[in-house]
């Protein structure tokens, strides 16, 4: 038998090709795609709404499995046990909970996996198809925001973090270039003579470079999302659950247009108060609806604190359209109000599927309301939040199309 | 790694090669391959291979194994062996140097068993690295043509990955021609000579139907489409006939997983046991072999199982016991010349077969768990009653076992060029959503009907998949 030819480690990165990483980026977008086909399940199902933007969430990816004929659940399989295992003993858990059970490889289960994304890649890959509006900013609501650092030229001092290595070591070579130009051309080598060794040319002090980094002072405006529900008694949890999902992306969306961004919960049914996000999904109240309730204590609060002239306000309100008749008058005034001083005002309707065509709906009433920031839709099921949700936002788009085709002239 | 310890491998390497001539083994010229952490992974990816064509999978793959990896939850091999010819294998440039003579051993085992098992006869082991050089070269061609592209090549591999598996089992048996099944098919429909023929009504004759494609049922579904679908381009018949081949060569490891681990754990035991190792390269060398060899409860571990067979072939041969003396009488040869036989013309389904006793069954408490409900619940034990069925269950799902068996029967089902697909059910179902899935795959490469019959809860289905997409009718 000849001897075995070992093949040594090599060392350098060029000789080593990292050849999968083609393939991994080909993988990562079919992830990517597969989670944004699935978006509307996931913006439903989780509770992320006001979450920190570096929450993980688990995501189950669908489209990057690779589909076999496979045996299903009736197929027997042979484990090995401790000893003394008796017949009927639990062994394993199925596969429901996307938990493989540690069992044979050839259970497809095992390749049902979920990737974690944090909420702001989430954000970023739902809105990233989305061609989104630019939402109307006025010039009188931007106040300072000193956040942002911005490079400004190089410095001979700094910090190491900051060195710009190519251009130290250009500077170098530069040095040296100028003093052998000073110097004027070597004398050649005499006949035999051993070769000179060659000069070290270490670097100076004076070729070190830093970035210099400013800190940018820049008009930031600042943005108020007040999300609005209706929680009288003919709320219920799927209600509140759809209302949720819708609120969720407006704040999200938002999110995405300014810096920083408040929230304010308002509950009502006769009466309104402002409250914390998990009063607000989570207590049930009871009693009658009066819609101009929210309203008005949404224009107290942005009287008080979000002034128009400082803040950009989004309004949106959720509610099942089961309003009092006595209150339909007060409600549409103080809705114009509200449009008048907000920047985008919603009303979404929730009428679990069926519901919608024997229960009152105020949709009626706010088509007299023709103001051009005032936007409803109907949600029927949770499939409907993200093309609803998209559609809101399309009517602002083609109201900024419009006045992009009446401006140039 | 320093020069230094190289020179130290291959002193080991002469003294394990040395061993391993002297127990017999028969060996290709081999080469390692020392690499990092991050190269053992890409391999992997790639089943092992220098050189493969791109697909998305691999990707997926590699992010998978460096997750698990990264997260602690499974270790690396230490060792990544090929067949080919020469050998190749990895050695991961972290391991100790009690796990590099470990893993060099235990890498003359896999060798030995891929240049003399008979599964590993069709591979052509000379040219593995080659072709499957050329087979990469080809894909990325496709690729960078530029009436093809990434997109398409990329969809016709995803149908094709998915019914790679869907083969022909047994590559050691020529496959006849359709002209060959055609002539088979009329000798079988002839009548039999009968000596009384003048007595005997004159049986009646029905004649076969020659103009059936295939003439035979056909297990080679990715070839028979790329023989039998005019529709596609030579560079998708291309695509589909590569990644057939691709298939043939992993098929025998598929086949040989357990016997292949156990052989080479049985050899590397042997091996470093009788080179006198210092004490503590081997009390680290015992405990490295107890990690590798050890049971996993619940699961199957195919080194410890395919060891303890080893080990029983051997020992019933050379000292059997006075009840299987009884029952079977002195065996002739030593147990060494067993194994090796065993060695060169079993399977993993035939290994078990002949070879795992009950006792020895009862010894690895072996088991069979079925699903209920939301729990895997152990049915049946290896005790007297009932080790045949746990036996079989184990059969059944070793090595191809574990594929169900899909064979086209039509591919002019009802005159319309309807792929017409049988399922030899043996008992276990379909999983309905990963054959829809699937079905649509085979459809997009036959561009027509594919129709599966199979059973569902007993019953008797025909699955479609269509222009329409998926239907499910209950047949009678």
């Amino acid at each position: 038998m000849p001897g075995a030819i070992f093949r040594p480690f090599r060392h350098s990165e060029a000789e080593r090709s990292d050849r999968s990483a083609g393939d991994r980026l080909r993988h990562r977008q079919k992830v990517r795609e597969s989670i944004r086909e699935n978006i509307a399940d996931i913006v439903a199902e989780e509770s992320i709404i006001g979450k920190s933007r570096d929450k993980i969430i688990k995501v189950p990816i669908r489209g990057v499995r690779e589909y076999r004929f496979v045996y299903g659940d009736n197929a027997p399989g042979v484990g090995q046990g401790e000893g003394e295992t008796e017949p009927g003993q639990v062994v394993g858990k199925g596969q429901q909970e996307g938990q493989g059970a540690d069992k044979a490889g050839d259970k497809p289960g095992q390749d049902f996996y979920e990737t974690d994304v944090t909420l702001e890649e989430l954000v970023e890959i739902m809105f990233e198809d989305l061609e989104l509006p630019d939402l109307e900013r006025r010039a009188l609501r931007k106040i300072p925001a000193e956040r942002m650092f911005k490079r400004k030229g190089y410095r001979q001092v700094g910090i190491r973090i900051r060195l710009d290595k190519r251009r130290t070591a250009r500077e170098r070579v530069r040095r040296i270039l100028a003093t052998k130009r000073g110097r004027g051309p070597a004398p050649p080598p005499e006949e035999g003579a051993p070769e000179p060794e060659k000069r070290r040319q270490p670097f100076h002090t004076e070729d070190l470079t830093y970035r210099h980094v400013v800190t940018d002072v820049r008009n930031e405006s600042n943005a108020v999302v007040m999300c609005i529900m209706d929680t009288s008694g003919s709320m219920d949890t799927m209600k509140k659950y759809l209302a949720r999902s819708y609120f969720f992306l407006l704040y999200q969306f938002i999110s995405t247009k300014y810096r920083s961004v408040e929230l304010v919960f308002i509950a009502h049914h006769t009466e309104a108060r402002e409250v914390t996000e998990d009063e607000f999904f989570h207590k049930a109240e009871s009693g009658g609806t009066f819609i101009s309730s929210g309203y008005v204590k949404a224009l107290e609060i942005i009287e008080e604190r979000y002034h128009p002239s400082l803040w950009n306000v989004y309004v949106f309100h959720c509610s099942d359209g089961d309003n009092f008749d006595s209150d339909n008058p007060a409600a549409l005034r103080t809705a114009r109000q509200l449009a008048d001083v907000a920047n985008l005002f919603g009303y979404g309707e929730i009428k679990p599927l069926g519901s919608r065509y024997y229960e009152s709906s105020m949709l009626n009433l706010f088509r007299r309301l023709d103001a051009d920031n005032f936007q409803t839709v109907v949600i029927e099921r949770k499939e409907d939040i993200w093309p609803s949700f998209r559609a809101f936002l399309s009517k602002d788009r083609a109201k900024v199309a419009d006045a992009g085709a009446a401006a140039p002239a | 790694m320093p020069d230094f310890e190289i020179a130290e491998l291959e002193r080991w390497d002469e003294r394990i090669r040395e061993k391993a001539d002297a127990f017999g083994l028969d060996v290709y010229q081999q080469e390692f391959e020392i690499c990092d952490h991050n190269d053992m992974i890409g391999y992997m990816a790639y089943s092992g291979m220098p050189s493969h064509y791109p697909h998305w999978s691999y990707g997926k793959s590699y992010e998978k194994l460096k997750t698990l990896y990264d997260y602690g939850v499974s270790g690396l091999p230490y060792e990544m062996v090929i067949n080919s010819s020469p050998a190749l294998a990895y050695l991961m440039r972290d391991n100790s140097l009690c796990l590099h003579i470990l893993t060099i051993a235990h890498v003359y085992g896999h060798n030995d068993f891929f240049k003399n098992n008979y599964n590993f006869r069709q591979t052509r082991a000379e040219f593995t690295l080659g072709s499957f050089k050329a087979h990469a070269q080809r894909v990325r061609s496709y690729i960078e043509d530029p009436s093809i592209g990434y997109e398409r090549v990329e969809s016709i591999l995803d149908a094709a990955h998915a019914l790679s598996l869907e083969m022909r089992r047994n590559r050691a048996v020529r496959k006849l021609t359709q002209a060959e099944e055609r002539e088979r098919l009329f000798a079988a429909a002839q009548p039999r000579p009968d000596p009384f023929y003048k007595i005997h009504r004159p049986p009646e004759y029905h004649p076969p139907d020659l103009r059936r494609v295939p003439a035979a049922p056909e297990e080679d579904l990715l070839l028979f489409i790329a023989e039998h679908n005019p529709y596609l381009a030579d560079w998708e018949r291309d695509l589909l006939t590569i990644v057939h081949e691709e298939s043939c060569y992993f098929l025998p490891q598929i086949e040989t997983k357990i016997m292949n681990e156990g052989w080479a754990s049985y050899w590397h035991r042997e091996i470093l046991n009788s080179l006198e190792l210092p004490s503590e390269l081997h009390l680290e060398f015992l405990v490295r072999h107890n990690q590798v060899v050890r049971p996993h409860p619940g699961g199957l571990n195919p080194y410890h199982l395919g060891l303890k067979v080893w080990d029983e072939i051997k020992r019933t041969h050379d000292e059997p016991t006075d009840e299987e003396l009884r029952e079977r009488g002195p065996r002739s040869g030593s147990g060494r010349d067993a194994m090796f036989d065993a060695r060169s013309a079993d399977r993993d389904a035939s290994f078990l077969r002949r070879h795992l006793s009950e006792s020895l069954m009862r010894e690895l408490d072996l088991f069979q768990y079925e699903q209920r409900n939301e729990d895997y619940v152990v049915t049946k034990v290896a005790d007297r009653e009932s080790w045949r069925d746990v036996k079989e269950t184990l059969l059944k799902s070793v090595g191809t076992g574990t594929i169900p068996v899909i064979k086209i029967t039509d591919a002019d089902y009802s005159g319309n060029r309807t792929l017409y697909l049988v399922h030899d059910h043996d008992g276990r179902d379909l999983l309905l959503e990963y054959a829809e899935r699937t079905l649509q795959h085979l459809h997009r490469l036959w561009g027509r009907e594919v129709a599966l019959e199979t059973f569902i809860n007993a019953k008797k289905t025909l699955l479609t998949y269509s222009d329409q997409g998926f239907a499910n009718k209950a047949l009678k």
